[in-house]
């Protein structure tokens, strides 16, 4: 199947001379939800940006659903919604006005029945006649998702969603993420919060300066790069470990009171048997375990110290 | 062709104005009354007819000048300044509009206002001096043209200015002016001979005497000549508009 965005070796160099995003090459599949994960400076939005048109790339190409970006830009631009990083709006426009500005300016005829029913769906409808500048930070969030919705878009990009954003409003957010991806939306978002990528993303992609340095289905990088970690409490400390158990993987914490086995569930399927069996025939005992899955974030670590090291 | 895009910009640039209506149309019908009793009636009735015109009606057209270049630039300069200020801009960029159509809907709406206005002070005009229009398609054609084509080079300042006061400058600096010495209160042939040369590359002398002459059918120079100057003026907007877009001047970067 055609990708629904393509991205082709794009490169942006602003006009300061700061490269910000080199030879990207990204392909976005049809009704997913895809996060782009990066620190604070990455190139994150400068590459929304030039996919939705906002600011022109140095070199390369984007196509969405098979129209580039430039040659045939009303028919890519007509299919995304963004809501951008930045809280912009017209301070004395009313909130059914913006809305409905939005939609109009993506030529589509008017439907208020539709705007009722996205600004219902937000919680925005008793706001609907108030002026922008009166809304909270929350709601203006919220107004930003309305007017990227209003024109029916086929893909929605999220840059930053949930900057500032409290719990509540932020599970609102993921629960309309994910229905929009049962109708079919392809849903890009970018966050510098691991958990929110673990969390919402079916596919993930890591970009670091300007350069992404890792696409994969968030399952198989769990698995792939996850690492999982056995913690034993010891009834008796040991001050070192036993001969038997000397192996890269095995560590003493808490004064010789832990035990901790890292292990991967991939590599060796029967590691934890295997420790068990060893610990009883050297009578140590333990009182309590727990075992802990290493997170995105460990991952994201780990490339961010050593980038391309996957296989 | 977008036109539900266009549409959308055109009402929202509208619904702006209404909003700042007091400011829009208030001060510069105060400020043309003003004129009118200063110089119309004050000083006006001390003064000659010029080209056989009473002195009160012969400032009319270059009062509505004055009024309609400053206001044309400036709001369309802060039509096309605030999205980029508030940053807002994001959404007509990333929309299906082409620049045309961008252009269309923000100067559309500047020049209405600007037509608007024009009337306005025509009929403020008539209640401190009678006038006669001799030529009232011309009039209008002058008016359109003129409000058309400041609106086009107010949305050029509002793009290149970085600042508030790169806005405010060219109208302060430039317009006021030359509207000012463009034979607003006084016929060039009036002035020493060298000035009268110098006052042949002020280009807003052309824009006042053509909309003069479209009044009292008499002026400084041909009304041919003035037509050709507003339009050459026009395309040159049109020109720069297009290589904004084109290169993203300033908007795209
Ligand atoms: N208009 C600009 N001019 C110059 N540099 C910019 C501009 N916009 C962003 N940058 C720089 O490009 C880099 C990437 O920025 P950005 O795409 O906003 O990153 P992210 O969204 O991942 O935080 C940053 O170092 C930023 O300073
Ligand atoms: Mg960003």
């Amino acid at each position: 199947m055609q990708p629904h965005i393509s991205v082709r070796n794009l490169s942006k160099v602003y006009s300061g001379g700061f490269t910000a995003l080199n030879q990207v090459s990204l392909d976005i599949h049809q009704g997913e939800i895809f996060a782009l994960l990066g620190p604070n400076g990455a190139g994150k939005t400068t590459l929304i940006s030039i996919i939705c048109g906002i600011i022109n790339a140095t070199s390369g190409s984007v196509s969405v659903a098979g129209f580039d970006n430039v040659n045939n830009y009303r028919q890519a631009r007509s299919q995304i919604g963004l809501v951008p990083q930045e809280l912009s709006t017209d301070a004395f426009e009313s909130v059914w006005n913006t809305v409905t500005f939005s939609r109009g300016l993506f030529g589509k005829p008017p439907a208020p029945d539709k705007i009722e029913s996205i600004l219902r769906q937000l919680s925005l409808w008793d706001k609907r006649n108030n002026r922008i500048m009166t809304l909270s930070g929350g709601m203006k969030r919220r107004l930003m998702i309305a007017k990227a919705l209003s024109h029916e878009p086929r893909i929605l990009f999220l840059d930053e969603p949930t900057a500032g954003v409290d719990v509540e409003l932020r599970k609102d957010m993921w629960e309309m993420v994910r229905g929009l991806r049962e109708q079919g939306v392809t849903i890009i978002l970018t966050t510098h919060y691991i958990e929110e990528a673990e969390e919402m993303a079916d596919r993930i992609g890591v970009i670091r300066k300007g350069e992404i340095i890792l696409v994969e289905d968030k399952a198989a990088l769990m698995t792939q790069l996850g690492r999982k970690e056995l913690r034993l409490q010891l009834l008796k400390p040991l001050d070192a470990l036993p001969d038997a158990l000397r192996s890269g993987s095995l560590s003493l914490a808490n004064n010789g009171a832990e035990l901790i086995y890292t292990f991967d569930t991939q590599k060796s399927p029967s590691g934890v048997a295997d420790l068990l069996r060893t610990l009883g025939e050297l009578g140590i005992g333990f009182g309590d375990l727990q075992t802990r899955e290493s997170s995105l974030e460990d991952i994201f670590v780990g490339l961010v110290k050593h980038p391309k090291t996957t296989d | 062709m977008n036109l539900y895009g266009v549409r959308a910009i055109y009402l929202f640039e509208m619904a702006r104005m209404k909003r700042t209506l007091m400011q829009s149309v208030a001060s510069p019908v105060i400020s043309t009354a003003l004129y009118f009793i200063v110089f119309g009636s004050a000083i006006g009735n001390h003064m000659g007819d010029i080209h056989g015109v009473s002195y009160g009606a012969f400032i009319i057209p270059g009062l509505v000048m004055l009024s309609l270049l400053t206001q044309s630039i400036s709001n369309a300069s802060f039509g096309i300044y605030m999205p980029k200020f508030t940053g807002t801009i994001y959404e007509v960029l990333s929309a299906p509009v082409s620049y045309v159509e961008i252009v269309m809907g923000y100067v559309g709406a500047a020049t209405t206002k600007s037509l608007i206005l024009g009337a306005i002070i025509l009929l403020t005009a008539r209640l401190f001096v009678d006038y006669q229009i001799v030529h009232p398609i011309w009039m209008v054609v002058f008016l359109v043209l003129t409000s058309l084509t400041f609106s086009l080079f107010g949305f050029i300042i509002g793009i290149w200015a970085d600042g508030f006061e790169k806005l405010q400058l060219v109208p302060l600096m430039i317009i006021t002016p030359l509207v000012f010495l463009g034979g607003t209160f006084y016929s060039i042939q009036m002035l020493p001979p060298f000035w009268q040369t110098v006052s042949l590359f002020n280009p807003v002398v052309y824009l006042i005497n053509g909309f003069r002459w479209a009044f009292f059918g008499v002026s400084d120079v041909h009304m041919g000549v003035s037509l050709a100057m507003i339009l050459i003026f026009l395309t040159a907007c049109l020109g720069i508009i297009g290589w904004i877009f084109k290169t993203g001047y300033r908007l795209r970067s």
